[in-house]
């Protein structure tokens, strides 16, 4: 548990956040310049704020009234930066064994020999981390961080120097680490795809301030907050199960509260669940179930809100089941279309457009 | 060649003078280059121009001002022999203070460049990882900076052999006692047709300069260098 009340300063720019989450993963989300790095500064104890408090799990790590300010070093916050920042004058296994050896010994629950088994470091403990792969390095930059034996893993845009095709396989170490260890992690990130995939609670930063606070579907689906959570990527998320593979044409489809989807091969097992990004841009309306058509999801259900302004874009919630899905057609089309808040229309999704970057592990 | 008694005396003299100049200068040289490197504080342009004092004035001034304050009647002198029998006027350990001192700028400013070019990110992250200060300067904040701490030992080491104007002002040229390498030469230089003994240590002053430069060399690429390691 996270409970932040801080105002810090920095030049010009201000600070001043309030909010308490609790979440297996709490992304922190906002542009650039919204003031994430800030707080996870604080969060670790490496930036004082002016005035606050800051507890975790229980513990005040630091409260101006009181003069509070636990250092960093005892703070047990692991922090896993950007860059990975490996000692570069220490191997892999020495990298790994930094915190290792100054955590108290009768804390040292995590062991070495299953955090390399877990992040696949095995092959690589004699080398120097200049011979390593960007991916790699992250890899033993998160290793290293969670042998400190941490109580809380602060994560500051961990993804952002690797290039593409690293990233996914960074993510999903994340999430194996998330589900394995159970350490909780707050998720620095500005990109829409690694929050909804990872977090479960976010906390939605914008110049300095907490706009919103509350579960990733619920904050994603605000059209409020669009202008934060970003037109081109925004959409829905859906919890679903995996039903089925089709080995043939590579598709897997999937079980969630409104029917099936059918998605490009997804890399898990019968009956795990995952969660699905649907981007609002993807998603087309028909009032009709059309015919002769390439696009093979088509979902039945309600306009549950529409925006009513003059912008020539318009912003669609549907209600297909339990779920919520979001759309963004034309004006134009909601006016030819004459659709209102409670008719009964169909979402037509192509499977392309949920890519694999869209699908993580529940 | 072969050597002569006083010859291979004033050698052994001059590296002693300057071995103990550097181990002594060298942990006060690491704390003003942390703390000029890493802190703000009223008065930190003072302490800078004091450090890099020796590099711009006369050494026969440096000399002097060793001279008013460490002889054995100045105030930090008469006190030293008094409560430690230490004793610097006219020793071989006055040469080594000189020499220090004049060595003590060069040692500042390469260490330092090291400190401050170190990415503090990497000690930041130690911090995070349980180390207290202490421990992160020993363990990441050393080691990253060891080569201008090399650097730093090499410079003050070849200042501290080719000192001079400091040395022969504080402590004169007592054969046996002060007299090193270039106080050696002078004399020589200063003597009718001892031309040939001043070529001699010469030729010894440069032969000590280049294995100086060899060592240094030779430490520096013992260093796990990250380009060298690098996987293709």
């Amino acid at each position: 548990m996270i409970a932040v009340d801080i105002e810090a300063r920095q030049g010009a720019f201000r600070l001043e956040v309030a909010f308490r989450a609790e979440a297996p993963i709490v992304g922190l989300f906002g542009r650039s310049g919204a003031g994430k790095t800030s707080l996870v500064n604080a969060l670790a104890g490496i930036a004082r704020p002016q005035r606050g408090t800051i507890v975790v799990n229980g513990e005040t790590l630091f409260d101006s009234a009181r003069g509070i300010d636990v250092p960093p070093e005892r703070r047990r916050l692991g922090y896993v930066f950007q860059d990975d920042l490996l000692f570069p004058h220490l191997d892999v296994e020495a990298n790994l064994l930094y915190g290792f050896h100054r955590a108290p010994r009768a804390e040292r629950v995590i062991e070495p020999g299953h955090v390399i088994e877990l992040l696949g470091l095995g092959s690589l403990l004699e080398r120097l981390p200049t011979a390593l792969s960007g991916g790699e390095k992250q890899r033993v930059a998160i290793g290293r961080a969670l042998l400190a034996q941490p109580r809380l893993l602060l994560m500051d845009e961990p993804l952002a120097s690797l290039d593409v095709s690293r990233r996914d396989e960074v993510l999903r170490y994340i999430e194996l680490l998330r589900d394995d260890l159970h350490i909780p992690i707050v998720y620095v990130s500005h990109s829409v795809a690694e929050i909804t995939r990872l977090a479960d609670t976010m906390v939605l930063l914008s110049e300095g301030k907490a706009l919103a606070v509350g579960d990733v579907d619920a904050v994603m689906g605000r059209i409020d907050l669009r202008p934060q959570t970003g037109r081109y990527e925004a959409g829905a998320v859906i919890d679903a199960v995996v039903a089925a593979h089709d080995v043939d044409y590579g598709l897997t489809t999937l079980h969630f509260d409104g029917g099936e989807i059918i998605v490009p091969n997804v890399e898990a097992l019968v009956g795990e669940r995952v969660r699905v990004r649907i981007r609002a841009r993807d998603v087309s309306i028909a009032l009709a179930r059309p015919e002769g058509l390439s696009i093979v999801n088509v979902l039945e259900g309600s306009i549950a809100a529409i925006t009513a302004d003059g912008a020539p874009i318009v912003e669609l919630q549907l209600r297909v089941g339990a779920a919520m899905l979001q759309a963004r057609i034309t004006r134009r089309s909601r006016d030819e279309l004459r659709l209102s808040e409670g008719q009964r229309v169909y979402a037509l999704i192509k499977a392309i457009s949920i890519d694999r970057r869209s699908v993580g592990y529940a | 060649m072969s050597l002569s008694a006083d010859e291979i005396g004033i050698v052994l003299l001059s590296l002693k003078v300057a071995l103990v100049s550097v181990a002594c200068s060298l942990p006060v040289a690491v704390a003003f280059a942390y703390v000029l490197a890493r802190f703000e504080f009223p008065g930190k342009i003072l302490v800078d121009a004091l450090v890099h004092l020796p590099l711009v004035l006369p050494p026969v001034v440096v000399g002097f001002a060793l001279l008013v304050l460490f002889g054995k009647r100045g105030p930090i002198g008469a006190w030293l022999d008094q409560w430690f029998g230490i004793v610097f006027a006219f020793r071989w350990t006055g040469a080594a203070l000189a020499a220090a001192i004049m060595g003590f700028p060069l040692m500042v400013r390469a260490i330092r460049l090291s400190f401050e070019s170190l990415d503090r990110r990497l000690e930041t992250v130690a911090r995070t990882l349980g180390g207290s200060r202490i421990w992160v300067f020993v363990s990441v904040t050393l080691p990253l900076s060891l080569p201008g701490i090399v650097t730093g030992i090499v410079l003050s080491f070849a200042r501290s052999l080719g000192e001079f104007g400091a040395t022969i002002t504080f402590v004169s040229n007592i054969p046996g006692e002060t007299q090193t390498l270039p106080l050696a030469i002078y004399t020589y230089t200063q003597v009718p047709g001892a031309d040939s003994q001043a070529w001699r240590l010469s030729a010894l002053a440069v032969l000590l300069s280049i294995a100086a430069l060899v060592a240094a060399e030779w430490i520096a690429r013992r260093q796990p260098s990250p380009a060298r390691n690098a996987r293709t």
